[in-house]
């Protein structure tokens, strides 16, 4: 066991000691999405795993992302409370549409469209309030004139790596919380029988309510740390259908029942998708999604259980 | 003021009417859906996808080959059929066995592979037919010819469906199997044919459905995803595999929209059903339909 504490202190150590080591804007830049990212897909996991497969945390991601700018132009709210308000509402979003699915059980397939209609609304939303969000065709948080930590703008990397880095642990460290508490044993006894769990005494509502809402908040969470990084969001990066599918990709090709799995899917997926970009520049438009698509496919079908998964399980038969 | 008045209710007339038209599209996109769902338990998140591939081969037949309309049509239904019965072999068929929810997701992945494919090869451009139907007058109301064209083209290939459902010997069977699947594998009747010809039936809708849209609409890789979301609620509202379901929430939503639009912009009218959506699965989560339990 401290053999194991040794091992996760010094890579710990690492990551924390790579942007003063490494100072390369482009690859840290790239490390930073990849954190971000690894973040919303551990986020979406946490449902997924336990047969909760929604398509709704686009529109999660996108609530996160738009509250937070919108509150800072247009009311001059700081993020360090637009984020707590923004999460308020996917939380309460979250509640409304789940509320209901999970009461008069509708799962599965239902379950599933009922989420994509969310993120169809979200995006929907997002676009015919124009005036406001500036439509399709995408919004900037104003650059601050005043101090940067107040607007959590910041125009190094390191300081964003560090906060990503902070953010992308504390997702594992959630992830794993959730791994070992009970309602782990009652999600998953609700994923193979809702009625034999709910016989079994589990308040099978109540279970997966929360599952959905604690998914809902690091979602939307997410969403405003990469409005934030980036300083420019459009309904088609942060929000809809094809973000949701994105999420569902990565999970899918990393690993959906093991804690890095979704780590290791946005690695591939990111640098897959800048690989192609370097290669073939403008050419590659659409490659990536193609491949992406095509991955998704074969790993459903020959791979389900995921790079990582896959690895570990190899791994332990070995030992 | 009566005058006022009066100009209203045309529009509102108008709105309604459209709406019905509307309606029409709609209900043969959630009929190809409903159909493939109720039989073979899957539901086709690619759907619209395969309406936008039929757009454009649609686009390329008109345009390029310089086939009329009427010849194109059909050519264009069979394309997309083939490609629902190549799905069905290539992608549902080896999942058939695993969780429901790994069909689903392949045919997401699906999604983006079609989307992606149509930006390679065809780009991001615009494209439309380039014909321009007339618009009809009736008094003071305006009605597109292409939607009455759409509406009246709908309710011929529904029509059509329910027919085939009901007289022939396959259609037969594939409502057998919708109540049954595992009865009728015993009855000897061969269930990988029936799922291979209901997901080409299933094509075919899709097919129908996008010479009527690339009537209207213009084509593009993400055009999908403008209407793919509305067709997954109507289904979901009239109940998933509840075909009479599907086509009453088609025109409730299709007036939804319509009417909505009439007072703001056209998403508001989308953003309208949306909610009127939501609504609903809170009063009936097991669709319009559904008995209550």
């Amino acid at each position: 066991m401290n053999q194991r504490t040794i091992v996760y202190a010094v890579l710990g150590l690492a990551l924390i000691a790579l942007p003063f080591v490494y100072r390369d804007p482009y690859p840290l830049h790239i490390i930073i999405l990849i954190l971000i990212w690894s973040f919303a897909y551990t986020s979406w996991s946490m449902m997924g795993r336990f047969g909760l497969v929604s398509l709704g945390h686009g529109g999660f991601m996108g609530i996160g992302a738009y509250v937070t700018a919108l509150m800072w132009n247009h009311l001059g709210v700081t993020p360090w409370i637009g984020i707590p308000i923004a999460l308020i509402c996917a939380g309460a979003l979250a509640v409304v549409v789940a509320y209901p699915c999970f009461r008069f059980r509708i799962t599965g397939h239902y379950f599933v469209l009922v989420t994509l209609a969310l993120s169809g609304i979200v995006l929907q939303v997002i676009t015919a309030t124009r005036d406001f969000t500036g439509g399709s065709l995408g919004y900037t948080p104003e650059r601050t004139k005043g101090n940067h930590i107040v607007a959590l703008q910041f125009d190094d990397k390191t300081t964003w790596y560090l906060i990503a880095l902070g953010v992308w642990a504390a997702g594992i460290v959630i992830w794993h919380l959730v791994d070992r508490s009970m309602a782990r044993y009652a999600l998953e006894a609700i994923s193979e029988d809702e009625d034999a769990a709910a016989a079994a005494g589990v308040n099978v509502t109540f279970e997966k309510l929360r599952i959905t809402v604690i998914s809902a908040l690091m979602t939307a969470l997410a969403g405003a740390l990469y409005c934030q990084y980036q300083m420019f969001i459009s309904p088609d990066t942060v929000s809809g259908i094809a973000v949701s599918l994105q999420m569902v990709f990565a999970v899918v090709v990393g690993g959906i029942y093991v804690a890095l799995g979704p780590t290791v899917g946005a690695v591939i997926t990111i640098a897959l998708a800048e690989g192609l970009r370097i290669g073939f520049g403008t050419k590659a438009v659409g490659w990536d999604n193609l491949v992406y698509g095509v991955l998704l496919v074969l790993f459903i079908i020959f791979l389900p259980k995921g790079i990582l998964g896959s690895l570990l399980d190899r791994f332990s038969a070995r030992r | 003021m009566d005058s006022f008045l009066e100009l209203f209710d045309i529009y509102l007339v108008e709105a309604m009417i459209n709406g019905i038209l509307l309606g029409g599209v709609l209900a043969l996109l959630a009929l190809g859906l409903n159909l493939i769902f109720g039989v073979i338990d899957v539901t086709w998140i690619c759907y619209a996808e395969l309406v936008m591939i039929g757009m454009y081969g649609m686009y390329y037949l008109v345009q390029y080959y310089g086939l009329s309309y009427y010849l194109a049509a059909p050519l264009a239904i069979v394309l997309v059929a083939i490609l629902g019965a190549l799905l069905h072999f290539l992608v549902i068929e080896p999942l058939l066995s695993g969780p429901p929810i790994n069909q689903l997701l392949a045919t997401g992945g699906v999604l983006f592979v079609l989307q992606s494919f149509a930006t390679v090869a065809f780009g991001i451009d615009f494209r439309n037919l380039g014909i321009r139907l007339p618009v009809l007058a009736f008094g003071e109301m305006h009605f597109s010819y292409s939607r009455l064209l759409a509406f009246a083209a709908a309710a011929i290939g529904m029509i059509v469906v329910y027919f085939f459902m009901k007289r022939t010997y396959i259609g037969t069977a594939i409502r057998a199997i919708a109540q049954d699947r595992q009865i009728m594998a015993l009855m000897g009747v061969d269930t990988r044919r029936i799922y291979l010809i209901t997901s080409a039936l299933g094509g075919a809708l899709a097919g129908l459905a996008a010479c009527l849209l690339v009537l209207q609409y213009d084509v593009h890789p993400f055009v999908g995803l403008s209407f793919g979301p509305i067709t997954f609620l109507i289904c979901v509202l009239g109940g998933l595999g509840n075909f009479v379901g599907g086509f009453a929430a088609a025109f409730l939503f299709a007036q939804i929209i319509s009417l909505g639009g009439l007072f703001s912009d056209l998403e508001w009218g989308y953003v309208l059903a949306f909610a009127f959506f939501i609504l609903m699965m809170f009063i009936r989560p097991a669709g319009l339909l559904a008995k209550r339990q």
